[in-house]
């Protein structure tokens, strides 16, 4: 509460500012801020009370404002720095496929994966002309070489397999169906509990109206059960490339369905993907997923990937009554020890780990991959799962959880 | 742009809230870094809720408790898990005392309005954390702890009385808030929060303090204590996080452990290494983070804080 009101600004320095202000607040509208009328006025309130007057107490009243997870800081800096000191980057593009234009997606990623000036990449922020030769230039080539096995998986192979709108809506439909599937059969297990522990006196009283104020129909309680929560960790490796279309959509349907699901991608390294998956539209979910997922060398280093995940995510995503599903073909480049020790040290948080090999569906396999080997002794479940319908077979798996 | 930085308002008549409640929660108790400082000016002047996130033992809950004390107002906390609905949020009526009221009017002959009047009045109306927060006298601090343990439910359910601040009862009307209470919620994440509860409250990371802070929450908590042996203190648990451990200590962890160390009179880590391990059950909390922690490890981690 200020105890003394402040000067009121100079009219047409307070315009320009503000005129600036509402530039950057548009600015980080663009880039996914949520920035409504009410936050509008609030930064407004704030620099009127006298916080505008320098970056570096701008800086963090604005971020309190816009930010609404950590993840944002980053983001939220890298705007701040562009627009209100200059710095190095310019203007925000906007977001691909952005409201006002969205269903054009689909089309749009068949004619041309995006360029450089496609201006399609989310949180993507253009540098400025006349400093951009020669860093835009080692940029790019470093993005294309680095990403190159991975831009392929995602861009040219899923797409390759998949490409008509049609069969896309359909593998949608089903992936949406089976997770649908899944969850009802959870909360169904649970209105079957009539009879509780503990009485429920509001209802009972409302009950014994019918009986002239006699607490006659008892009402019960019983905690409900919570829903089983899903983290699922896919393999994107070259080896695995045929597949990782597929599962990307299954992922993303049960994102979509599933009252609390998690996603990850692993290939070298670990992506926390779900974000970029909760998009609504499949085809811009992929079209962010390839964004995060490029920059990854070739290989599968499948130990360091989930020795990433204990550590990073979870003590947060993972807790009794969690089901983590790996799906991998258990090709590891890295030493089977590894994978080993970290599916153990994740078995202490929840001891429901199924891994869903593709190859196990192929007639004659053997588990034999040395890290596949390790891994089988921490899994409650090894399944095949190569199309929908070894998927569905997870349904009677999850739904004993 | 072309408009350089707005240099419109003279330095004096920046409002000196920030400043003050930095002062006043560090005589509290509680150091706060400066971000946090600015997000709970803010949380005054836009009148909105804080909504802090963080690791476990960062000292969320502190902040709070710290506000209150700094305001001089009563803190309501409401613990949120799973399950939680309004009956244990907002209100109960006390349907125990409703049914001896009504058994005993029965026998008096009172007529079934005059009971009604009766039973459904302010008597007979339990106050649960969230009304009790809205009809307090003075502007009191709510903290809803954990809030990522509720429901989804009852996000919803929160989101609209943090925005309109009247209750309805049915059977009473629609209470309006004599004052609004200053909200802080917190959230370990385990569960991702929707993004209109965000939306709606301002937001500031509570991270691991940084070894000065660390070393100014230690004196300011433990007043006996030796600058130096603080100073140790700070700069071995910031070594200790950057292990590749199961648990992070987090500062009520480190708190715990300072006292003990000055229980045991240790003045210098250095001095006494063995009293050092010995206590280090105080810091971490898991069987594997014990393991890794060995006396060679320890040793030679306060080798570089010596």
């Amino acid at each position: 509460m200020a105890k003394t009101a402040p000067a009121p600004p100079p009219e047409a320095a307070g315009a320009a500012h503000r005129a600036q202000m509402m530039r950057f607040l548009a600015q980080l509208r663009a880039n996914r801020f949520a920035i409504g009328l009410s936050e509008a006025q609030d930064a407004l309130k704030l620099a009127a009370a006298g916080l505008a007057a320098r970056p570096s107490r701008l800086r963090p009243a604005l971020r309190a404002l816009a930010c609404s997870r950590r993840d944002d800081f980053a983001r939220f800096d890298a705007l701040f720095d562009a627009h209100w000191l200059g710095r190095g980057v310019r203007a925000a593009t906007r977001v691909s496929g952005a409201p006002d234009r969205a269903p054009a997606g689909i089309e749009k990623m068949r004619g041309q994966p995006s360029g450089p000036s496609a201006g399609g990449m989310p949180d993507h922020v253009e540098r400025r002309r006349e400093q951009a030769g020669e860093d835009d230039e080692t940029g790019a080539a470093d993005a294309r070489r680095g990403g190159a096995s991975r831009a392929q998986v995602l861009e040219t192979t899923d797409l390759r397999h998949i490409a008509d709108p049609q069969a896309i809506a359909e593998v949608n439909a089903l992936a949406g169906r089976l997770a649908g599937a899944l969850r009802q059969r959870l909360t169904r297990r649970e209105r079957l509990r009539r009879r509780g522990r503990r009485i429920d006196l509001r209802t009972t009283i409302r009950r014994s109206i019918a009986h002239g104020g006699e607490p006659f129909d008892l009402a019960f309680r019983k905690r409900r059960d919570k829903p089983l929560r899903i983290v699922a960790l896919l393999d994107v490796s070259a080896s695995m490339s045929p597949y990782s279309a597929f599962f990307l959509r299954f992922l993303h349907g049960l994102l979509d369905h599933a009252r609390e699901a998690d996603a990850f991608l692993f290939h070298t390294g670990l992506v926390h993907v779900s974000p970029a998956l909760k998009e609504r539209d499949p085809q811009r979910a992929l079209d962010r997923l390839s964004l995060i997922a490029r920059g990854f060398a070739g290989g599968t280093r499948i130990g360091e990937s989930l020795a990433a995940f204990n550590r990073q995510h979870a003590a947060r995503v993972v807790h009794g009554r969690t089901a983590v599903i790996i799906v991998s073909d258990g090709y590891d480049t890295g030493p089977a020890e590894d994978l080993g020790r970290e599916l153990a040290s994740l078995r202490k948080r929840t001891r429901h780990i199924a891994w869903l090999n593709p190859m196990a569906g192929w007639q004659g396999y053997e588990p034999a991959a040395a890290g596949m080997r390790a891994a089988l002794p921490h899994l409650d479940l090894f399944a095949a799962a190569h199309n929908l319908e070894s998927l569905a077979k997870l349904e009677p798996y999850l739904a004993r959880l | 742009m072309g408009v350089p930085f707005p240099r419109s308002y003279p330095e004096d008549t920046m409002p000196f809230d920030r400043t003050t409640i930095a002062t006043r929660l560090t005589n509290a108790g509680y150091v706060p870094d400066a971000d946090l400082a600015m997000a709970l000016y803010l949380m005054d002047l836009l009148q909105r809720p804080l909504l802090l996130e963080g690791e476990a033992g960062v000292g969320k809950t502190e902040v709070a408790k710290a506000l209150a004390e700094v305001h001089a107002a009563p803190l309501i906390r409401l613990q949120c898990y799973e399950g939680l609905d309004a009956s244990a949020a907002l209100y109960e009526w006390n349907y125990q005392r409703q049914l001896l009221a009504i058994k005993t009017h029965e026998r008096d002959g009172v007529s079934a309005e005059a009971i009604e009047e009766q039973i459904f009045s302010e008597d007979y109306l339990l106050e649960r954390p969230l009304l009790a927060a809205i009809r307090s006298d003075t502007r009191a601090v709510l903290l809803i702890d954990e809030i990522d343990r509720a429901d989804e439910e009852f996000e919803a359910f929160l989101l609209e009385l943090l925005s309109d601040w009247q209750v309805s009862v049915p059977e009473l009307g629609t209470i309006h808030a004599t004052t609004i209470p200053r909200v802080i919620l917190t959230s370990n994440g385990t569960r991702e929060l929707s993004d209109a509860l965000r939306r709606r409250c301002l937001y500031h990371y509570v991270d691991y303090p940084d070894e000065a802070r660390e070393t100014r929450i230690l004196t300011a908590r433990l007043p006996g204590i030796d600058q130096r042996l603080a100073a140790e203190i700070a700069r071995l648990v910031a070594m200790v996080r950057k292990e590749d451990l199961r648990k992070v200590p987090g500062v009520a962890e480190t708190l715990d452990w300072a006292a003990a160390l000055v229980g045991l009179e240790v003045k210098h880590l250095a001095d006494d290494p063995e009293s050092v391990h010995d206590t280090l059950i105080c810091l971490l909390k898991t069987q594997e983070d014990q393991a890794a922690m060995s006396r060679e490890v320890l040793d030679r981690l306060i080798g570089k804080v010596a």
